[in-house]
């Protein structure tokens, strides 16, 4: 799915991230913790082609992202859902147009795939909201609705960065499940969080791989976790 | 190859601007002040283009009127002392009737020479009493005559006859006629070019006042090409309106200039004669095609900075 192999990125002259190398398989679940500033969202970024490597090699879907045109990196981000701590959305539009904006972007008959729409809306709870604009939700109905956005195209891959920043405990555990629900439909997860204990508690329901950013690498983590 | 690819590009282009995409214009926002400027400025462009293209017939008729009109004819003055000018009157058409090129050639009467003269002195001239010289008018055929030849030959036959062939004055005329059309074309392109800048300008300032809108459809799989077509779609057809209107106001007010005589001045020939109304309605369609480029390539450029 997607592939690292060496991977350095620098910024203002100074490395942020060096000697990457990770492989996401398919239905893999990964946790990505780090304290604040370790690179994490850099991490991400470099995984859904925000940020080009300063060296080493990227790799999504078997293409070396440094060869990709801006089209074909469009197309391949069509099948990575990704999901923000800070969720950006369309104002203008609803939380309904907003979850189905990919299907938009890509050019799919939205009408044609109400029927989904309006399942995977109710399935994050949003079915009352769904008219609303996004200015109107709380932050946990964002970060709902925000996941219901990367997953709408069906992607190989979900990589969610701090998917529970802004929200309480509740409403993280019920983002962590709909997490988990799609990793049992074979879906790829990759987590970033500094929440470990909403890394253990998760770990307790499904099988996943801890990793850490330390001193600009990545690691396994340990046994702590 | 390449060229038909472009052009089938442009066309694809089009076709998507006329057939719209609802759901696609949806995603940006209603870009507020610039689409309004963008419809002012093609307007304003449009209603200038107009009497630039007006302009620029009317030089275009009139260089013509006089290259056509003046080449073909000529005129031989006779200015003799009152006894001889008879003589050399006739001694000159007998030259015009046996010189190759002369089509015809006819003693001007009393009636027109007044007529000719009018202008300055007003009527009822004693033209009988003045010394004025007698004129023939010459015509000639499609090739023409040898005018250093024939002044030869009038020297020699009639010695008070002089040839005027109006190239002293026609020249300047219709060199100046053709300026005036070639300055319009080029204030037609000046206008083209600076309704570009305008809507570059505003393409802009709608692009970067939506950074927003471009960072997210980019982050869920937009193409360049999809979130570029919102813009140039919106803009187009602001300029293609804004430029009609502007067009019919134009045009209204060249039909509403004063009507023109025929020995009217030329700027109240300044208008549009038959099929040439047909001219001002490629303004709205290039001020449309204008406002296609400037804004594609403006969201181009601006979405290559978007990663």
């Amino acid at each position: 799915m997607i592939e690292l192999e060496n991977v350095a990125y620098s910024y203002g002259g100074g490395d942020l991230l060096t000697d990457i190398s990770l492989r996401l398989q398919s239905g893999s679940f990964h946790f990505l913790t780090g304290p604040s500033g370790a690179g994490k969202s850099t991490f991400l970024k470099l995984c859904y082609m925000e940020l080009a490597a300063s060296k080493g090699l990227v790799q999504v879907f078997g293409q070396d992202v440094a060869a990709l045109g801006r089209d074909q990196i469009a197309l391949a981000r069509r099948r990575i859902g990704v999901v923000h701590q800070e969720c950006q959305f369309l104002d203008h539009l609803s939380v309904a147009e907003n979850i189905a904006l990919p299907l938009t972007v890509s050019g799919r008959d939205v009408a044609a795939e109400s029927q989904n729409l309006s399942d995977l809306i109710s399935w994050v709870g949003l079915t009352k909201q769904q008219n609303q604009l996004p200015p109107e939700l709380s932050g946990g109905e964002r970060q709902r609705a925000a996941l219901a956005r990367a997953v709408i195209m069906g992607p190989d891959v979900i990589l969610a960065d701090e998917p529970t920043g802004n929200v309480d405990w509740e409403m993280s555990q019920r983002l962590m499940s709909l997490l988990i629900e799609l990793n049992k439909m074979g879906k790829s997860v990759l987590v970033a969080t500094h929440d470990l204990n909403l890394i253990r508690t998760t770990k307790a329901q499904v099988s996943a791989r801890v990793l850490r950013i330390k001193d600009k690498r990545l690691q396994l983590a340990g046994a702590d976790l | 190859m390449s060229i038909l690819v472009k052009i089938q590009g442009v066309l694809t282009a089009a076709a998507e601007i006329a057939g719209g995409d609802r759901a696609a214009d949806r995603v940006v926002p209603p870009t507020g002040f610039t689409a309004t400027l963008t419809t002012f400025t093609a307007g304003a462009m449009a209603f200038l283009a107009v009497f630039a293209l007006a302009l620029s017939l009317a030089t275009g008729r009139l260089a013509e009127r006089w290259a056509s009109e003046l080449a073909q004819t000529s005129t031989v003055r006779i200015s003799a002392p009152l006894e001889e000018i008879e003589a050399q009157t006739l001694a000159a058409q007998e030259v015009l009737r046996t010189t190759p090129g002369v089509l015809r050639s006819r003693i001007m009467s009393e009636e027109e020479q007044m007529l000719l003269l009018e202008p300055w002195f007003g009527p009822d001239l004693p033209l009988e009493d003045l010394p004025i010289p007698r004129l023939i008018e010459v015509v000639e055929d499609e090739n023409g005559y040898d005018a250093a030849g024939l002044r030869l030959r009038l020297a020699g036959e009639a010695p008070g006859a002089f040839l005027d062939d109006h190239t002293r004055w026609r020249r300047p005329l219709v060199s100046a006629a053709n300026r005036l059309r070639s300055l319009g074309w080029v204030a037609i392109a000046l206008i083209a070019l600076s309704t570009g800048a305008m809507i570059t300008l505003a393409a802009r300032a709608a692009l970067a006042a939506n950074a927003q809108v471009i960072r997210v459809t980019r982050l869920v799989g937009a193409r360049d090409v999809y979130i570029a077509r919102a813009f140039v779609r919106r803009f187009t057809i602001r300029a293609l309106l804004g430029a009609f209107v502007g067009t019919v106001a134009g045009c209204l007010a060249i039909v509403l200039l004063p009507s023109a005589a025929d020995e009217g001045a030329f700027l109240t020939g300044l208008g549009f004669q038959g099929w040439h109304w047909l001219w001002p309605l490629t303004i709205p369609l290039l001020a449309a095609l204008v406002a296609f480029w400037a804004t594609r390539s403006a969201a181009l450029r601006t979405l290559n900075e978007v990663t």
